[in-house]
């Protein structure tokens, strides 16, 4: 018995995503026959199986339903909004009671009396379209006047038939005696029920369901293209998903077992041997693509629920949509699929919310009042690229320009050299909605930013098009699957490690001479010169805590060999100094258990040919664990900018170089420099935990970044310590006059010795090809710690 | 008279169980490959028939102190919340039946680790069988 309700559950639950987007379908073509019969059918076999399962409660919604449906399908009633409604109400219903059986094995008590009485009065009231209200099972009944207009002429050609029901039936029977549909069953029937008091052709024609419902299906053999599927979905199985996943396993032992037979064949002599290896070289691999297929499912079953949620969103944001789908048969794989779901259910509410205008809008702009949604998924490149395109207002420009100022997002002056391009992405940015008011849909400004992220977490990008008046395209690529990723496999101290090849951008390899000087030094900060700009590196062992040849050795470099991998994160470039760079391979991404999954290191593992297991590396999270992507990221992209300006003869600084610990080239820029001093130790005092230096008539305080923790006493050879009298723009003074000492003055003490605490570096400079970096000068941070 | 079977083994020369219907199966051949940055108790991970598996090593987890370098160690494959784990362990024993006459819980003078992960003790004719707690074995521990 469980098993029977279990099975019930999962085919009805799959029936019912059908019947609404069929029901969205059969509005606009609502004399479609095989359509109807489709639906009629459904409802019945739910009907009946709960009848049979004792579900009392979900029998009567669905047999209110079905009579509506026998009205409809005889052509008694023409389908029009509110029945549509209706039965969606319905089919809600159903799903809620569904719901319920799948959690308690009872279909409640929840009363459902009014939802029954509707649909009865939907199919006794042909004559009284339009005044007739839903109940509030779902949403979509706040705007019932607006009707699609494919709806509204439902409504018309209902209107004109409003005569009794027989003529109407009158009027239908020359359509089916056209061959196609010609069941002398029905017409009988037909013919019977223009007798018959019409209270007594319901009750009977419950009981003549099944006959009925037989009739298309012959109808059908002889037709159109509408029976092959039937029978495709005669022709699938279920299977357990965990099944699958553990035959995707088995498979990939197969094939490493596979890989050591050919090893071992290529030794052997035997021919026949030689010849069924080679056969199982082959069955092997045609083994692993199909079992790969069975992960893959098409778009539709994502897709094919947008109709439904569009004709419920258009209704309560008042406007008119037409949803056009392209490429359903798109398959990708499921885990995938499940990972877009949500960012694409989220941009098909921006595009109807947003997107599309409402009527007399468009049609002011000269369009047609109902808008236009497209989506259309496609391969591309072993790609599949997912388009969400609305033919409406478009992101205005200036407005998102405006806003994304306003929020702080970017400075005036960015904003003024943005291209087109760069400022549409700016609706990824988190908390930014160009939406008037807020609704209950969206523009929250929230939700953009997720779905970027969202999109990026599965591998994939995200793209918005847009030309104002005309409508905006929202383009998302995602990989094929994320089973199977293309990395690089690379070596450190004897571990294989796979790096995705999404975030590979070159391998920089150095040897001899070279790799010794090509490793500088950023305040201890490793960084190679990239073709002019400074790339961060992260040295793998160091970052995984393995074993290193000797720390010296590291940095200087082992074997005079260097090999770079050059990542991006985020819009961030980094190195990654590996000890040896293996080849690019496809590997089977596996999830690490729980005792490893926190680590932020690591993506996954997976199973090399070898049967040896070797670890992916997390792109992302190892550049996280080395703090590149909060600080060097400002640094560097400062850096470019500063280079570029200074090719270009423009804003240029003028710099105070100086020495710091271990002859380390360090720079202020000279405006934040008053002048040059020299103090004798004895000059330096001790102040509530500090030193300062009376200077002026007035306390200066010092800010000692050398090593030396008592300036006051003298040393052998140094007899005066050099200190940068610099003014600070103080947050609360705002003053940079550096003449008048009521400014608050700090300095710099510049001694050759020591090291400091990691300094904040603000940017880097190329010196006489040197590499120096500035003190970061607004004061928020490094100096003001160390006075204070 | 309640009966349990465990499948036993050794851990720095203690004999401990865990019950046979927890037990995948129990591998000499193996590769563990080691995971930087992962707790201490991981010995790394293993490729057990395409999938891959986390090696938790008894005697760190057991709290013993490591083993020779040159000992060859067993895997125990066991199921337990929801996931496939490898348990490193010294030697492999028998199968044994164990009566719920000899159970005694585990006396009050073991460490609190231990009384976490130990059920309690089997008095077996020659010595005591200590039944494990998969559960906590295989919960992540803080560090």
């Amino acid at each position: 018995m469980e098993d029977i309700i279990r099975e019930f559950l999962i085919e009805s639950n799959e029936n019912l995503d059908r019947l609404d987007s069929s029901l969205v379908e059969l509005e606009k073509s609502p004399r479609d026959q095989a359509l109807l019969a489709d639906i009629f059918r459904t409802i019945h076999s739910i009907k009946g199986t709960t009848g049979f399962l004792g579900f009392p409660r979900l029998e009567k919604v669905a047999h209110a339903g079905e009579n509506l449906l026998t009205f409809l399908r005889d052509g008694v009633l023409l389908l029009n909004p509110d029945i549509t409604s209706g039965l969606l109400a319905m089919v809600d219903a159903i799903r809620e009671m569904l719901e319920l059986i799948d959690q308690t094995r009872s279909d409640g008590d929840k009363d459902c009396s009014e939802l029954i009485e509707t649909l009865h009065q939907l199919q006794n009231s042909s004559s009284t379209v339009g005044e007739i209200t839903v109940p509030v099972c779902t949403q979509q009944v706040a705007a019932q006047e607006v009707a699609a207009p494919v709806a509204a002429q439902a409504v018309a050609a209902v209107a004109a038939n409003q005569q009794p029901a027989a003529s109407v039936q009158q009027n239908e029977r020359p359509a089916s005696t056209v061959p196609f549909n010609a069941q002398p069953a029905q017409e009988t029937q037909l013919a019977e029920e223009q007798d018959v008091p019409q209270a007594e052709a319901l009750a009977e024609r419950s009981g003549e369901n099944r006959r009925k419902e037989d009739a298309p299906v012959a109808a059908d053999r002889r037709g159109g293209k509408e029976r092959r599927e039937v029978s495709s979905a005669d022709s699938a199985i279920r299977v357990d998903v965990s099944l699958l996943e553990r035959l995707m396993d088995l498979v990939g032992e197969l094939v490493l077992t596979r890989n050591q037979i050919i090893q071992y064949a290529a030794a052997q002599r035997d021919s026949s041997f030689l010849a069924v290896s080679q056969r199982l070289n082959l069955v092997t691999t045609d083994m692993r693509e199909i079992i790969m297929k069975t992960r893959m499912q098409p778009m539709q079953n994502i897709m094919g629920k947008f109709p439904r949620m569009v004709r419920d969103l258009a209704l309560a944001c008042e406007k008119q949509v037409r949803v056009e789908i392209e490429g359903q048969d798109t398959e990708l794989d499921r885990t995938l699929l499940e990972a877009i779901k949500d960012p694409m259910t989220h941009l098909v509410r921006n595009s109807v919310d947003h997107g599309v205008e409402k009527p007399d809008v468009r049609r002011a702009a000269g369009k047609n009042p109902e808008g236009l949604l497209k989506l259309r998924a496609y391969h591309e490149g072993g790609q599949v690229n997912i388009e969400v395109t609305d033919d409406g207002a478009g992101i205005n420009p200036e407005k998102l320009l405006a806003k994304a100022v306003e929020k702080g997002l970017v400075t005036r002056q960015q904003a003024d050299q943005m291209k087109p391009h760069e400022i549409n992405n700016l609706i990824f940015h988190a908390g930014l909605s160009t939406a008037d008011k807020v609704t209950n849909v969206s523009g929250r400004g929230v939700g953009m930013d997720v779905v970027k992220t969202n999109i990026e977490k599965v591998g994939g990008t995200v793209d918005v098009q847009s030309v104002l008046g005309q409508g905006t395209t929202l383009r998302m690529k995602i990989p094929l699957t994320l089973a199977i990723i293309p990395v690089l496999i690379v070596r450190s101290a004897g571990h294989r490690f796979a790096i995705p090849q999404v975030s590979l951008l070159e391998l920089v390899r150095l040897e001899g001479e070279r790799s010794e000087r090509a490793i500088e030094l950023v305040h201890g900060a490793p960084v190679y010169r990239l073709r002019g700009n400074l790339l961060p590196l992260l040295f793998l062992r160091r970052e995984l805590g393995l074993p290193s040849a000797d720390s010296a050795a590291e940095i200087k470099v082992e074997d005079k060999k260097l090999n770079i991998v050059v990542l991006h994160v985020e819009g961030q470039q980094f190195g990654l100094v590996v000890d040896e760079i293996h080849d690019a391979e496809e590997i089977v991404v596996k999830p690490l258990g729980q005792h490893l999954k926190h680590i932020a290191a690591f993506a996954g593992a997976t199973v090399m040919g070898d049967g040896q297991v070797a670890l992916i590396l997390d792109i992302m999270g190892l550049a996280k664990r080395a703090h590149l992507l909060s600080d060097v990221k400002k640094a560097v992209t400062q850096d470019v900018k500063l280079d570029a300006a200074g090719e270009e003869g423009m804003n240029k600084q003028e710099i105070l170089l100086f020495r710091i610990a271990n002859a380390r080239r360090t720079a202020v820029p000279l405006s934040s420099v008053d002048r040059l001093e020299e103090f004798k130790p004895a000059q330096f005092e001790r102040a509530g935990g500090q030193y300062v230096v009376q200077y002026r008539g007035e306390l200066l305080p010092i800010a000692n970044l050398s090593d030396k923790s008592d300036l006051a006493t003298a040393r052998d050879g140094e007899d005066t310590c050099n200190v940068l009298v610099c003014s600070i723009k103080d947050a609360a003074w705002e003053s940079l006059s550096t003449r008048s000492l009521t400014s608050p003055t700090k300095t710099l003490r510049l001694n050759p010795a020591g090291k400091t605490a990691i300094p904040p570096v603000q940017q880097w400079y190329r010196i006489r090809s040197r590499t120096s970096w500035t003190w970061k000068l607004s004061w928020e941070s490094p100096l003001r710690a160390a006075i204070h | 008279m309640n009966e349990k079977q465990y499948c036993t083994f050794f851990v720095n020369d203690l004999l401990f169980g865990v019950e046979v219907m927890e037990v995948q199966e129990i591998m000499s051949h193996h590769r563990v490959e080691p995971v930087p940055l992962a707790p201490d108790t991981v010995a790394g991970l293993v490729n057990h028939r395409g999938q891959i598996v986390t090696a938790i090593d008894m005697r760190k987890r057991l709290g013993f102190p490591a083993a020779a370098s040159n000992a060859h160690s067993m895997m125990l494959i066991a199921h337990c919340r929801e996931e496939t784990f490898g348990l490193l362990v010294d030697k492999i024993g028998d199968v044994v039946s164990a009566s719920s006459d000899d159970f005694e819980v585990t006396p009050e003078n073991v460490t609190e680790n231990a009384k976490e992960l130990v059920e309690g003790a089997y008095k077996l004719p020659d010595r005591l069988l200590l039944p494990l707690r998969l559960e906590k074995i295989a919960e992540i521990v803080k560090q």
